[in-house]
């Protein structure tokens, strides 16, 4: 791996990865959601003034490479465990937000080597309820408004004019969504052996819930909480499926709340 | 020159249902079964009186819409290979890019053909944009997917000599062995649609019929795109007018006024065709990102042009703009020759006309009177028509 600019990208396994890294001490790694990480988002600067925060585009999304062989989140959760050895990260905080939560969980059910923590916000990847019920609301299937008033606790900052945006930004938004359809259209934004393996995160974990998500229910975050041992489960209000984005300041200070609970 | 006789099967009956959409969530319960089992029989009668008159057949299918009853188009291509006589059987298309079993779908086809006696015309799209929610098929990919299914039917279509395996990136079989093989060898002919002058080269290199429809007069890029692929694998050789296949709604009558009236009716069908919740018109991943980012900036691209290069849009146009964008033959049957032989003058060659005779309301006596005026007095001038020659296509 070579780390070619810490503001714009890197190369592991021959992919081209971009990257956003902020800050000094303890690794980080932050795991964007289906919507993609905004480099400028207030939450890296929040986290970045007491850890190292390592934030990439996953493969397929914003502007890191699809390899055409990636089509499963496990590819994901491997290339992450690669990144982790060729950067020689240790003990790290795994922080992955609704996708990215089912990358983070993907990736400790597989090794937690290299982690010391694990924090899964409104995330998805497992199935609880019944097969005749979602339990994860079909963004594919609703506008974007109505997916907006969903998501968030306060739809109105979501609200986007594309005809007045960039052309390579909405270049990006359009590769986020082939991205996350491309690894979670079906089995729909769920494994269904991950339920399963969730016991063998056996390193402290912290669920964090936006409380306004109406994409995921709180019944099935604390679903997904009680099947990893001693992992605990802490709203955040005035949030919803993204809580790193409608309350920074909150999510950063649950992590370190979190961090210094556990670390020793 | 063939003339192929199409309907979708439409429920016209639900196409006021105040739920407000046609295709993928309209609730069945707008579909009452006694009236869906005389629409297929009228419908099949109608197809039957075609092959008797000297047309040939096109079937399609599509899912969870009143647009379209033929929810698989095997169960309507079985019949036709069994009642009709005569006619060539075309489906256009089986849909194998979403299609979650080629094997099935190479089965169907092969006993299709052989109860027809190699009477199939066999054409693979990859399917429309909404119907990758209801078949569940992943939009992201479909390409992929639609070449390796083909790959796969034609192989188990062409391999005599005992079982092979398939081990793909999307398919998985083992032990592949088609009984019934197809009657005609190596294998039916091969057709598919598409918009875009990539696929039609590829279309060209393969040397299948190529299917078009929507664009009027701004097909002869396509077909060229596909001229300059088959070139290239035949040694430079053009394709003949048989390699081209277009698409228009057909209305004619007698007289002028009762062709237009006929028209209005057929035209319901575009004017419903895109009532879609629109989160189902984009699935992720089914266009390109640069197409999906134009579109989400509001741009969509034209498709529909007259001779005068006017851009028609066929879901709120009128017959008159239908017709100049030939996005419908109508009119006496007269004029709808005129109209057909320009429009294969521009497109330097045209073997294959299918013709929406039936759609939305039009009734079961409008329709019967439609395909007999085509079939008695344009077919037999468009058989006597000479088609462009290839040394003009090659100048143009």
């Amino acid at each position: 791996m070579t780390l070619q600019d810490s503001a714009t990208g890197m190369t592991v396994n021959g992919i081209r990865l971009e990257v956003v890294e902020k800050g000094r001490g303890r690794p980080l790694l932050f795991l964007h959601p289906g919507i993609g990480l905004d480099p400028g988002a207030p939450v890296i600067d929040k986290l970045a003034e007491q850890v190292r925060v390592i934030a990439p585009s996953h493969p397929g999304f914003g502007g890191s490479e699809q390899p055409k062989t990636f089509t499963t989140v496990d590819d994901l959760a491997y290339f992450y465990l690669d990144l982790l050895d060729e950067l020689d990260l240790k003990d790290v905080v795994l922080v992955g937000v609704s996708f990215g939560g089912w990358i983070a969980a993907e990736i400790a059910v597989k090794s937690t080597a290299r982690l010391s923590h694990v924090v899964l916000a409104n995330a998805v990847g497992i199935k609880v309820g019944a097969r005749d019920m979602r339990d994860i609301a079909d963004i594919f299937a609703i506008t974007e408004p109505e997916l907006n008033k969903l998501a968030y606790f306060d739809p109105k900052p979501a609200e986007r004019d594309y005809k007045a945006m960039a052309e390579a930004d909405v270049r990006v938004i359009a590769r986020n969504r082939e991205a996350s359809a491309r690894y979670g259209w079906s089995p729909y934004m769920h494994d269904p052996k991950l339920k399963s393996r969730l016991h063998r995160i056996r390193i402290p974990t912290q669920f964090l819930w936006g409380a306004a998500d109406r994409i995921l229910s709180e019944d099935y975050g604390r679903a997904y909480c009680a099947a990893i041992p001693g992992a605990r489960f802490e709203t955040i209000a005035r949030a919803g499926h993204y809580p790193h984005v409608e309350a920074p300041e909150a999510f950063a200070r649950a992590i370190f709340a979190f961090m210094q609970g556990q670390a020793k | 020159m063939r003339v192929y006789h199409f309907s979708e099967h439409p429920y016209p009956n639900a196409w006021d249902d105040p739920h407000g959409y046609l295709r993928v969530d309209l609730p069945n319960r707008a579909l009452d079964p006694k009236i869906a089992a005389d629409l297929f029989h009228r419908y099949h009668d109608e197809y039957l009186l075609a092959d008797e008159l000297g047309l040939d057949l096109m079937l399609n299918e599509h899912h969870q819409t009143a647009t379209c009853m033929n929810a698989t188009s095997i169960v309507s291509l079985s019949i036709m290979a069994r009642q009709s006589k005569r006619a060539r059987i075309l489906i256009l298309g089986y849909p194998i890019g979403h299609r979650s079993d080629p094997m099935r779908a190479a089965e169907e086809l092969a006993m299709i053909d052989v109860i027809s006696r190699g009477r199939l015309e066999m054409g693979f799209v990859k399917g429309v944009p909404y119907e990758f929610a209801p078949s569940n098929a992943n939009p992201v990919g479909v390409m992929d997917r639609f070449w390796e299914s083909h790959d796969f039917i034609i192989k188990a279509m062409t391999t005599h000599d005992g079982p092979f395996n398939w081990e793909g990136e999307h398919f998985h079989y083992r032990q592949v062995n088609l009984w019934p093989r197809p009657w005609q060898q190596p294998h039916p002919p091969v057709w598919s649609t598409t918009a875009s002058k990539s696929n039609a080269r590829v279309l060209g290199e393969r040397g299948y019929v190529i299917a078009v429809l929507g664009s009027g007069y701004n097909t002869r890029m396509l077909y060229d795109s596909y001229r300059e692929g088959y070139a290239s694998t035949h040694n430079g050789a053009l394709p003949g007018p048989d390699r081209f296949a277009y698409l228009a709604l057909f209305a004619t009558a007698h007289n002028e006024t009762e062709a237009r009236r006929r028209g209005e009716l057929v035209a319901g069908y575009l004017r419903t065709g895109a009532n879609v919740y629109p989160p189902f018109k984009s699935p992720p991943g089914y266009f390109s990102v640069d197409d999906t980012a134009r579109l989400l900036r509001g741009f969509t691209p034209e498709r529909s042009f007259t001779k005068d290069r006017r851009v028609v849009d066929m879901r709120t146009a009128s017959v008159q703009d239908l017709i100049d964008s030939v996005l419908m033959v109508c009119g006496t049957p007269d004029q709808c020759y005129q109209q057909i032989t320009d429009f294969i003058e521009y497109t330097g060659g045209l073997g294959n006309l299918l013709i929406m005779a039936q759609a939305g309301f039009l009734s079961h006596a409008d329709t019967v009177d439609s395909l007999t005026l085509m079939a008695k007095e344009i077919l037999p001038r468009l058989k006597e028509y000479k088609q462009p020659a290839a040394a003009a296509i090659a100048a143009a």
